[in-house]
């Protein structure tokens, strides 16, 4: 499979990037390339110009704060799933990387790549949204923040700008947090090994009842969904099994529109989000605890 | 005594593969060569109304554009069907589509550039105007009224119908059943998926007018007879083809393809060589893909067990043309296998064979005897589940019994040898079956939804008696070829008309030879694929290279020490009768006076310089033997696995694998036991995953590995295999075929574990692939 | 419009004037004769044009020879070092760990990887480590054999 032909540019700075971006349209940003390359290779994507960020400096660092933790987004998967700092601060998205793709994949894809592509299929996303993650975006008018609720528009669509870099993903530190657990699971499709649904839970804990609660379920709509039925139903509560499995009932409510294919039917994704999200919800309860 | 036959001999051909050295056609590279590539059809079933080449022309780099007149106006044919059942419909079928695209990815026209870069850049540039027609995809709604007609030479979408058994005995026997199973089922779609996409390199000799034509195939002997006779008309003395390395078969590389009729024929029209390679796409909607039934049948029983007939009836989807041995598989290969491992008399199975707008369908690994084993072992089971009988016992007591071969089923074969009972004996020990089931009953008692599948599986394998097979309608031979050339050194030559892809011919071959002339192996060296080198063979489908292609060189080594034996006694003033060939070292020695001998390497020496050789004895040291087996050998296995369904998701997760396998005499155990374990993984990927899977205008859904989910590693415990041995009587090896028994019983021993999980729910039959969503709807559906 | 790439192969520099869309599979392939390295399926999910790059195992249908700019790349043809085999090549031919052996050197080159990053990995990390990986002939029992007896074997 051979992709249509492009042009390709190589900037050592993110100005420069930006600057290209904004004179070349139709260019797309180049990072690990893979969520663009297999699309262009398939001809679907055909973008006029390739502006490969991979080689500017100062975007791969993963900066662990005492509330938060910034990381670069050309920070590789494989980067992500074997950091010490994230693993004593943010361990779901070590979780969620080693999960991700395959070896291969976590050594070239990029979180940034992974969540400027929007993938319904992809993990970070609904990780993000569990977490209220702030994505950081490089313009030809400076930087801005975008949280992450508000970054995922639609279908491959993120709130990004043509010209636009996602340049930083800042999440919470929050095994710095008393009594806070998290837990990423993925049901992961056989062929693509993309999430059929994926599931992420942040539990916090409150004199042994669950004080916050954020559940975000992926791979069902075309976004990732905030489940807040749910997570209303469980705060106040003991995290038993009885009350997760109740809040879990109401994962529902959240998918609206839940996509269908031949692998996994709408139906059979909204009972992969309830089961899961009851799971999730379990164990990051317990590691809560 | 064997001295190699029976040892676990590491592979000969694994340091080239192993270091990047292997030599598939892909990685050829002639100078001065140009790129091939292939107009597709994106739609299952479309007119042609006009095709607009000139952009695609004009795109520098681009040699010249072809359409599927073009070649039909510089001589090529219509591709054959090797295998005509009576009044069969064999639809026109060119290289290149010229009236209709009749499935995605029907070829209709192609380029030849100086880069496949700019090849692929050519194709998005022919301009195809479609007229869009209603498709049919389903085998047994093709063949009902008001169907979109695929061929105006088949306007029913009847391609075939065949039936075999005895009709009146199954209708007594279901007549006087005591009881009745019955269960529609279908047998799904799969597509093939050797790793290695096919490919072609075609390279002209215009002052010779030579061709030659690499290609991905199982037998490259046929390949070039059909180019020959029917489809690219240069003769066959002046075209070579050669299947070098070959990454994986599997069936798919048996058949007769439009590209390797193009490529050649674009080589000699631009006089440059040419090379095409497909990508996984075009393999998913190019490579002929595998079974494809819907089915209703019925299995008549008494209340103690006994199976007493077997009534089958089975629309079979040919896809949209009619691949080169197409009707054997549903045929031949499948409705003769009804009978199982067991004694019954009242079989009777029939066959309509479809049309439809869907890649053409044909052999793939197991080949009809996975779809016979499926529909048998699925009707047995749920007699068991039914008659309250154990899964294991019902079958015992229908087996065939081990004095009673060769036995003769109603529905056509002979079957060589076997001992189920024995086979059966060991995987329940293997295994431990008693403990699985109480380790089931404790699992059940906690909600856990365990199942323990068994399969007792039969195969047809080695085809076949030429002469059988021509009754049937096979337009060839299954014979095999080998040539022995013993070098004046001693050094062997094996020139075979069999085909390795995987199979480990080099290595098993030369175990062979080694033991049949008393040399080492590393002195035989095992050359195949290249029609110049090699006796016209048959090649490498059915699990037949050994127990046929084996057989051949058993023979070939006969006539070599026969010859051996006749110089031996000229030269040691001896009688032929007081000679001994010892195969162990090759020496020829006189009765009694081991010291007077000849070594082989002496004898041949002597077959060369013909100094001194009997009168009338012919020079050289080679021999030729084309071998028709007397008839197939029948391999069986007794699987059993254990599963647990997950009971929120229906997700399937194998503990616990045991095949214990009859294959006859085993050459090389380490390479058998690696043909039944990959066979298992795809036979368990049938079960649990793939699905070629098509909408109702003939999309395929699956035509990437995004899609179309073959097994990975995670899925597996290690398996345990375990086998017995009943020589074949058939063959001078007392082999089997190896390579499909794994597939053959895995698919349904694993459908019936699932089922097994699930029959405290009251889930009957769930159709395959079992997907947890599929699974879990069951689950749904019972409560 | 042309890209130089500067890559080295297997220890020897390769500077070549490529087209930005040129694969690095194809550059190793086509531009330098390393046909070791195969192609398999279309969207990344065979694994058998598995390379090291810059270590790491990367599937080289995936990134542009662009991409590669400056870069150490090591193929299957690189492995063996002075005709001695790599552990993991050995035990692929030990444990008969390939049949048709078109994934092969996909496949040795994953698990060299994964040897690398995790020098004794269980069953279970060396299954999930090949989930990149599809072998349709083995069935992958003797693949994991293979890298069980590579792991041993280095200590």
């Amino acid at each position: 499979m051979y992709t249509p032909t492009f042009d390709y540019y190589r900037p050592k700075t993110l100005d420069e990037a930006i600057a290209l971006l904004g004179k070349n349209k139709g260019a797309k940003v180049l990072a690990g390339g893979h969520s663009l390359l297999p699309a262009m290779k398939l001809r679907v994507a055909q973008p006029a110009a390739l502006v490969d960020i991979g080689r500017i400096k100062g975007l791969s660092a993963i900066k662990a704060g005492k509330k938060e933790v910034k990381i670069g987004a050309l920070t590789t998967h494989a980067a992500v799933a074997a950091s010490a700092e994230l693993a004593k601060a943010c361990p779901i998205l070590c979780e969620t990387a080693a999960m991700l793709g395959d070896t291969q994949v976590r050594n070239r894809g990029t979180m940034g790549g992974s969540l400027a592509h929007a993938d319904p299929a992809a993990d970070y996303p609904t990780v993000m949204i569990a977490l209220e993650a702030t994505m950081t975006a490089m313009g030809k008018k400076g930087e801005r923040d975008i949280s992450a609720g508000k970054f995922f528009k639609d279908l491959l669509t993120t709130a990004l700008k043509a010209d636009e870099i996602l340049t930083t993903i800042t999440v919470p530190a929050y095994r710095n947090f008393p009594n806070m657990g998290g837990c990423y699971l993925k049901h992961r499709h056989p062929a693509s090994s993309y999430a059929v649904v994926g599931v992420a839970a942040m539990v916090g804990l409150v004199d042994g009842k669950v004080g916050r609660v954020s559940l975000a379920v992926g791979g069902a709509t075309v976004n990732p969904v905030r489940c807040s039925a749910a997570e209303s139903a469980l705060v106040g509560s003991a995290p038993t099994d009885d009350a997760i499995a109740a809040a879990a009932a109401k994962v529902a409510e959240a998918i609206a529109n839940p996509m269908s294919d031949l692998y996994a039917t709408a139906d059979y994704r909204i009972r992969l989000a309830t089961v899961m999200a009851k799971r999730a919800l379990m164990t990051a309860a317990q590691r809560a605890m | 005594m064997a001295k190699y036959v029976g040892t676990s001999m590491k592979r000969r051909e694994d340091p080239r593969f192993i270091q990047g050295k292997g030599g598939y056609v892909a990685n050829i590279s002639l100078p001065n060569m140009a790129y091939l590539a292939i107009k597709r059809s994106p739609y299952g079933h479309a007119r042609i109304k006009k095709i607009n080449t000139k952009k695609a022309a004009k795109l520098p780099g681009v040699i010249a554009v072809f359409t599927g007149q073009d070649l039909i106006d510089g001589g090529v044919g219509k591709l054959p069907c090797g295998w005509n059942v009576p009044n069969i419909k064999v639809p026109t079928r060119w290289p290149l589509t010229i009236d209709k695209v009749r499935h995605v990815g029907d070829g209709v026209a192609c380029v030849v550039a100086e880069s496949a870069y700019i090849a692929a850049d050519a194709v998005d540039l022919i301009e195809v105007e479609y007229e869009s027609l209603p498709a049919v995809t389903d085998a047994k709604q093709a063949a009902e009224k008001g169907a979109p007609v695929v061929h105006d030479e088949a306007p029913d979408n009847v391609s075939y119908t065949w039936g075999i058994g005895d009709k009146a005995a199954m209708e007594e026997a279901f007549k006087t059943a005591d009881h009745i199973v019955q269960l529609d089922l279908v047998n799904q779609r799969l597509i093939p998926t050797a790793m290695e996409p096919r490919a072609a390199v075609a390279q002209w000799n215009a002052a010779t007018e030579d061709m030659t034509l690499w290609t991905t195939s199982q037998n490259p002997s046929p390949i070039r007879l059909l180019l020959s006779a029917f489809t690219l008309g240069i003769p066959e003395h002046k075209l070579r083809v050669i299947s070098p390395d070959v990454g994986g078969g599997f069936g798919s590389k048996i058949f007769h393809y439009p590209e390797e009729i193009i490529t050649p024929w674009v080589a000699r029209k631009i006089n440059r060589p040419v090379k095409w390679v497909s990508t996984r796409t075009e393999a998913s909607t190019t490579d002929s893909q595998g079974r494809d039934h819907v089915t209703h049948c019925r299995m008549a029983l008494k209340n103690d067990g006994t199976i007493t007939g077997i009534d089958v009836k089975t629309w079979s989807n040919q896809g949209a043309y009619i691949s080169t041995f197409a009707p054997l598989i549903p045929t031949a290969l499948y409705l003769t296998l009804l009978s199982g491992l067991y004694k019954v008399k009242g079989i009777w199975g029939e066959m309509v064979g479809t049309l439809t707008n869907t890649v053409p369908v044909d052999a793939y690994r197991g080949a009809g005897r996975p779809e016979a084993s499926y529909l048998i072992e699925r009707l047995v089971d749920i007699a068991a589940r039914e008659l309250k009988i154990d899964p294991i016992e019902i079958r015992r007591k229908n087996f065939i019994p081990k004095n009673e071969f060769p036995y003769q089923t109603p529905v056509a074969f002979v079957y060589d040898s076997g001992d189920y009972g024995a086979l059966f004996d060991k995987v329940e020990q293997m295994a431990n079956y008693k403990q699985l089931r109480a380790d089931q009953a404790e699992a059940r008692k906690k909600g856990k939804l365990i199942g323990v599948g068994v399969a007792g599986c039969i195969e047809a394998s080695g085809p076949a008696p030429s002469a059988v097979a021509g009754s049937l309608g096979s337009a060839v031979g299954f014979w095999e070829s080998a040539k022995l050339r013993v070098h004046p050194t001693g050094k062997v030559q094996v020139y075979t008309g069999s085909h390795a892809h995987g199979q480990g011919h080099e290595t098993t071959f030369a175990q062979v030879v080694a033991d049949e002339l008393g040399v080492k192996p590393e002195d035989v060296e095992v050359v195949h694929g290249d029609t110049a080198q090699i006796p016209f063979g048959m090649g490498t489908y059915g699990s037949r290279s050994i127990s046929v292609g084996g057989s051949a060189i058993v023979r070939a080594s006969e006539k070599l020490r026969a010859k051996a034996l006749k110089i031996a006694a000229h030269q040691l003033e001896a009688a032929e009768e007081d000679l001994v060939y010892d195969q162990e070292t090759g020496k020829v020695y006189v009765k009694g006076s081991p010291n007077k001998a000849k070594a082989f390497g002496e004898l041949a020496f002597a077959a060369y310089t013909a100094h001194n050789l009997p009168a009338g004895l012919e020079p050289g040291f080679e021999e030729t033997h084309f071998y028709d087996p007397a008839n197939f050998t029948f391999p069986n296995s007794a699987h059993i696995a254990q599963v647990e369904v997950d009971a929120d998701t229906g997700e399937v997760k194998i503990q616990k694998y045991v095949a214990v396998d009859d294959v006859g005499k085993v050459i090389n155990p380490l390479i058998v036991e690696g043909q039944i374990v990959g066979g298992i993984v795809q036979g368990v990927g049938q079960a649990l995953t793939e699905h070629g899977a098509y909408d109702e205008h003939g999309q395929l859904l699956t035509a990437t590995l995004m899609e179309y989910a073959v097994p990975h590693a995670d899925m597996f415990p290690m398996i345990e295999t375990g086998r017995i041995e009943t020589a074949s009587p058939h063959n001078p090896l007392g082999v089997k075929g190896a390579g499909e028994m794994g597939t053959i019983a895995a698919t349904v021993t694993i459908a019936n574990a699932v089922m097994d999980a699930l029959a405290p729910l009251g889930v009957r039959h769930i159709e395959m692939p079992l997907t947890p969503e599929k699974v879990w709807k069951a689950m749904q559906g019972s409560k | 419009m042309k890209q130089s790439v500067s890559i080295t192969v297997n220890g020897v520099e390769h500077t070549q004037e490529v087209e930005p869309r040129l694969l690095l599979v194809h550059f190793l392939r086509d531009t330098l004769g390393l046909t070791g390295t195969n192609v398999g399926c279309d969207t990344s999910q065979c694994g058998s044009c598995t390379v090291l790059l810059d270590g790491a195992a990367v599937k080289s249908c995936t990134v542009l020879a662009a991409q590669a700019d400056g870069s150490e790349v090591t193929t299957i043809e690189g492995l063996a070092r002075n005709g001695t085999l790599h552990a993991v090549q050995e035990g692929f031919w030990e444990k008969h760990g390939l049949q048709c052996g078109f994934c092969t050197p996909g496949m040795i080159m994953t698990a060299v990887d994964l040897l690398n990053r995790n020098p004794h990995p269980t069953e279970e990390q060396i299954r999930h480590g090949l989930e990149g990986n599809i072998c349709r002939c083995t069935g992958y029992q003797n693949i994991v054999k293979a890298i069980q007896y590579a792991a041993e074997k280095a200590g």
